[in-house]
C-alpha cells in the first residue's frame, strides 16, 4: 500500500489493448477499402471520436466532483469555450471559399461587418488558436473559481452558480453581435492546417489524437490523484475545516483542480469541433452540463475509469435511441439516472466491484 | 523536523485574513525586512514565551445575533501547562476555541499567542502553522483515507499545493508516523479506512493527527467523549506525558477524567471566567456549585 502503482499489471494490459484498438480504428478507416468487413465508416469514426471527447469531459468532471466534492453544473461552458477557440481558427481556414467569397466568415458579411473584431486577432495562426483553447477556459475558470472558493461558496450554491454561468454565456453567444455566429455558431469548415477537414486521412489523424489525449489524461489524472495533492483534495471533500486546522489552505487546491478540469474540457472541445463539424451555443445549454454530471454519476464518481465508461454507455445509448426511438430517449436518460442514484451509488464501477 | 523553522509567524502577518495561499518564504522575508519598525527582535518560527504565558486572551467578546457567547473573557495559559476548561452548556467553551483557532473573529478583545503573535489577525491555516492544533468536539477525520494517510496529511511539512504534487515521505517521516501509530495504538488499523474505526478510535486518531502536526498548543474539545473507561484512562496517561512538552487545553464534562489530569481548572459561565484554581478550590466555590446545581 505504501508502494503506489498507477495501475495494476492487469490494468496496464487492458489499457494497452484498448489504446491499440482505438488506434486501429482510424487505420482501418483509411486503409481497409469500403465494403471490406473490417472497414470503419466515417460515421462510426465520427461517432466514436465524439464520444471520446465526451469521455474526456466526464473525466475532467470527475476530478472536481468525484475527488474534490465540487459539483459543477457548468462544465459544458468550458468544453464549448475550447471548441469556439479552435472553431475561430477553422473559420479563418475557410478563406474565401465561403458563400460570399469574402475574407470574413459568412456571418460577419451578413452582419455587414467590414473587419474582424479585435478578439479575432491572430486566430488565423494555429499555435495562437491552441493557446486560446487552453487559456480561455483556464482563465474563465480561474477567475470564477477564485471568487467562489475565496468566498467559501460550497455545495448546491456553487452548483447553481455554475449553472447560471453557462446559461448566461449561452445567451451571450446566441447574440449575433457577440461575433461568434449567433445561434448558428461555426460550421462548414473546409480545412485544418491546409488539409481538407473531411478527408479520411484528416479524420483518422484527429481520431488518433483524441485517443491519445484521453489515454494521456487518464494516466496523468491517475498520477495526480495518487499524489499527496490528490489525498489533500479527498481530505477537503471529507472534512474541509479539519483540513484547514491541519494547516492546508483549501483555496489553491480547489482552484488548481478546478482550473485543470476546465482546461481539460476545453482541449476536449477543440478536438470535438473539427470531427463533428459544428459548434453552436446549444453546447452551453444548462441541460448539456447536467448531462455531463449524469455520465459521471452513472459511470462511478471518484474512479477515473468510471466516467469514461459512463460517457460511453450514455452516449452510445443516446445515439441508438435517438435514431431508433427518438421520443423515448429523455425518459431512458432519466430512468438511467434515477436507477444509478438509487441502486448504484458508485455507478457502473460499483457494479463491477473494482476500484480501478 | 530538521530543526530549521518552516514557518515564520510574525505580528503583522502578510497573509492575515486574505485567504490566499500561505507563503512562509514571504512571511520569513518580512521578518528580516520591512517589519523592523516593530522594535522587537522576532525570531522566525518561534513563539515568544519569555513572560511565561503562551496563550493570552483579554476582554474577548463574541456576539451572535445579540447573544453574547463570550463576554469580556480573560484567560492566560502558561507554556507547558495542562489546563482544563469546564462549564455548563452554552458557557462559551467551543466559541473560545473558535476564537483561538481563527474560525470566529472576536467583536472586541485581544488574543495573543506568546508575546508577539496576534491571533485575531491570522486565518485558520496561518494559526495552524504558527503552532496551534485543534481537536473537534465531534471526532473529525478523513473517513475515506486510511489511518496512515490521515497522519501523513497531518504531519508537519510544507503544505502548499505545489509542494504536495511531488511530496514523498522520507524515512524519518515514516518513522514519525509509525511512532504516532504506536502511541495511539492504531498500528494494526493503519492501512484500513479511517471511516471504519470505532468512535473512541477516531478520537485517538484525531489526537494522533494533532501529535503529528507537532503544535505548541493543543486544543482538545471533549477528547474522551464516547470512550470506554479503559480508553479514558489511557488518554489521561497520554495527556500527562505530553504536558510540559506541549501546552494542552482540555474542554471536558467528565469530572473524573479532569480530576486525574488537571492542575488548574477554569470554570466558564455565560462567556466569562467564573472561577479558576485547582480542582478542590473550584469544586468548593459556592458560585460554581450554584451554576452547576441550579439556581
Amino acid at each position: 500500500m505504501t508502494e503506489r502503482r498507477l495501475f495494476s499489471p492487469f490494468g496496464w494490459t487492458l489499457f494497452v489493448i484498448i489504446v491499440a484498438l482505438g488506434l486501429a480504428m482510424p487505420l482501418l478507416h483509411v486503409f481497409a477499402p469500403e465494403g471490406h468487413p473490417l472497414h470503419v465508416s466515417a460515421y462510426t469514426l465520427t461517432l466514436v471520436g465524439k464520444i471520446l471527447c465526451y469521455a474526456a469531459v466526464a473525466l475532467a468532471m470527475d476530478l472536481v466532483w468525484g475527488y474534490a466534492g465540487i459539483l459543477s453544473l457548468g462544465h459544458g461552458l468550458f468544453f464549448a469555450l475550447g471548441g469556439y477557440a479552435f472553431g475561430m481558427y477553422l473559420m479563418r481556414q475557410i478563406g474565401r471559399d465561403g458563400q460570399y467569397q469574402s475574407d470574413l466568415p459568412d456571418f460577419m458579411v451578413f452582419l455587414d461587418w467590414k473587419d474582424y473584431p479585435w478578439y479575432w486577432a491572430g486566430t488565423d495562426h494555429f499555435l495562437w488558436a491552441l493557446v486560446l483553447v487552453i487559456a480561455v477556459p483556464g482563465i474563465v475558470a480561474f477567475v470564477f473559481g477564485w471568487f467562489a472558493f475565496r468566498s467559501r461558496i460550497k455545495g448546491v450554491y456553487f452548483s447553481i452558480i455554475t449553472q447560471a454561468l453557462t446559461f448566461a454565456a449561452m445567451l451571450l453567444f446566441f447574440r449575433n453581435d457577440t461575433g461568434f455566429g449567433g445561434n448558428n455558431g461555426f460550421t462548414d469548415f473546409k480545412r485544418i492546417l491546409g488539409f481538407p477537414v473531411a478527408a479520411p486521412e484528416t479524420r483518422a489523424v484527429l481520431f488518433a489524437l483524441t485517443v491519445a489525449y484521453v489515454a494521456g489524461i487518464l494516466v496523468f489524472c491517475r498520477w495526480l490523484m495518487q499524489s499527496k495533492f490528490g489525498r489533500v483534495l479527498a481530505a477537503i471533500r471529507d472534512a474541509e475545516s479539519r483540513t484547514m486546522f491541519v494547516g492546508y489552505d483549501p483555496l489553491p487546491y480547489k482552484l488548481g483542480v478546478w482550473t485543470l478540469s476546465a482546461v481539460l474540457c476545453g482541449i476536449a472541445g477543440a478536438l470535438y469541433v473539427p470531427q463533428v463539424g459544428i459548434i453552436n451555443p446549444s453546447e452551453m445549454s444548462p441541460a448539456n452540463s447536467i448531462e455531463i454530471a449524469i455520465w459521471t454519476a452513472i459511470g462511478g464518481r471518484g474512479t477515473l475509469i468510471g466516467p469514461l465508461l459512463g460517457a460511453g454507455i450514455v452516449n452510445g445509448a443516446k445515439s441508438w435511441f435517438t435514431v431508433s426511438f427518438p421520443d423515448l430517449w429523455l425518459y431512458v436518460l432519466g430512468a438511467m439516472f434515477v436507477i444509478a442514484t438509487l441502486f448504484l451509488p458508485r455507478g457502473v464501477m460499483g457494479l463491477l466491484g473494482r476500484k480501478a | 523536523m530538521n530543526g530549521t523553522p518552516q514557518y515564520a509567524p510574525v505580528v503583522a502577518h502578510p497573509y492575515a485574513l486574505t485567504g490566499t495561499e500561505y507563503d512562509p518564504g514571504r512571511a520569513a522575508g518580512s521578518v528580516a525586512g520591512g517589519d523592523a519598525s516593530y522594535g522587537r527582535v522576532v525570531v522566525p518560527g518561534e513563539v515568544d514565551v519569555s513572560h511565561g504565558a503562551i496563550l493570552y486572551l483579554e476582554g474577548v467578546t463574541v456576539s451572535f445575533d445579540g447573544f453574547r457567547a463570550l463576554n469580556d473573557l480573560n484567560l492566560s495559559v502558561d507554556d507547558g501547562e495542562l489546563r482544563c476548561i469546564i462549564g455548563p452548556n452554552g458557557a462559551g467553551k467551543t466559541t473560545m476555541m473558535d476564537v483561538i483557532t481563527g474560525k470566529t473573529r472576536p467583536d472586541a478583545g485581544t488574543v495573543y499567542f506568546g508575546q508577539t503573535i496576534d491571533l485575531t489577525r491570522l486565518n485558520e491555516v496561518a494559526i495552524a502553522h504558527a503552532g496551534i492544533g485543534r481537536k473537534f468536539q465531534k471526532p473529525t477525520v478523513f473517513e475515506n483515507l486510511t489511518v496512515f494517510e490521515n497522519l501523513e496529511l497531518a504531519l508537519k511539512a510544507d503544505k502548499r499545493a505545489r509542494a504536495s504534487l511531488l511530496a514523498k515521505l522520507d524515512g524519518e517521516q515514516r518513522d514519525r508516523i509509525d511512532a504516532v501509530l504506536a502511541t495511539i495504538k492504531l498500528a494494526d488499523a493503519a492501512h484500513g479506512p479511517a471511516g471504519r474505526l470505532s468512535h473512541g478510535q477516531k478520537q485517538w486518531l484525531e489526537i494522533g493527527m494533532l501529535l503529528a502536526q507537532e503544535p505548541r498548543v493543543l486544543l482538545l474539545d471533549e477528547p474522551v467523549a464516547g470512550m470506554t473507561d479503559q480508553e479514558t484512562a489511557e488518554t489521561a496517561e497520554l495527556f500527562l506525558s505530553l504536558k510540559g512538552k506541549h501546552t494542552l487545553i482540555v474542554v471536558e464534562h467528565d469530572m473524573d477524567f479532569i480530576n486525574t489530569i488537571a492542575g488548574t481548572v477554569t470554570v466558564l459561565h455565560e462567556g466569562h471566567v467564573l472561577a479558576e484554581g485547582d480542582m478542590a478550590t473550584v469544586q468548593n466555590d459556592p458560585r460554581v456549585v450554584e451554576v452547576y446545581l441550579g439556581r
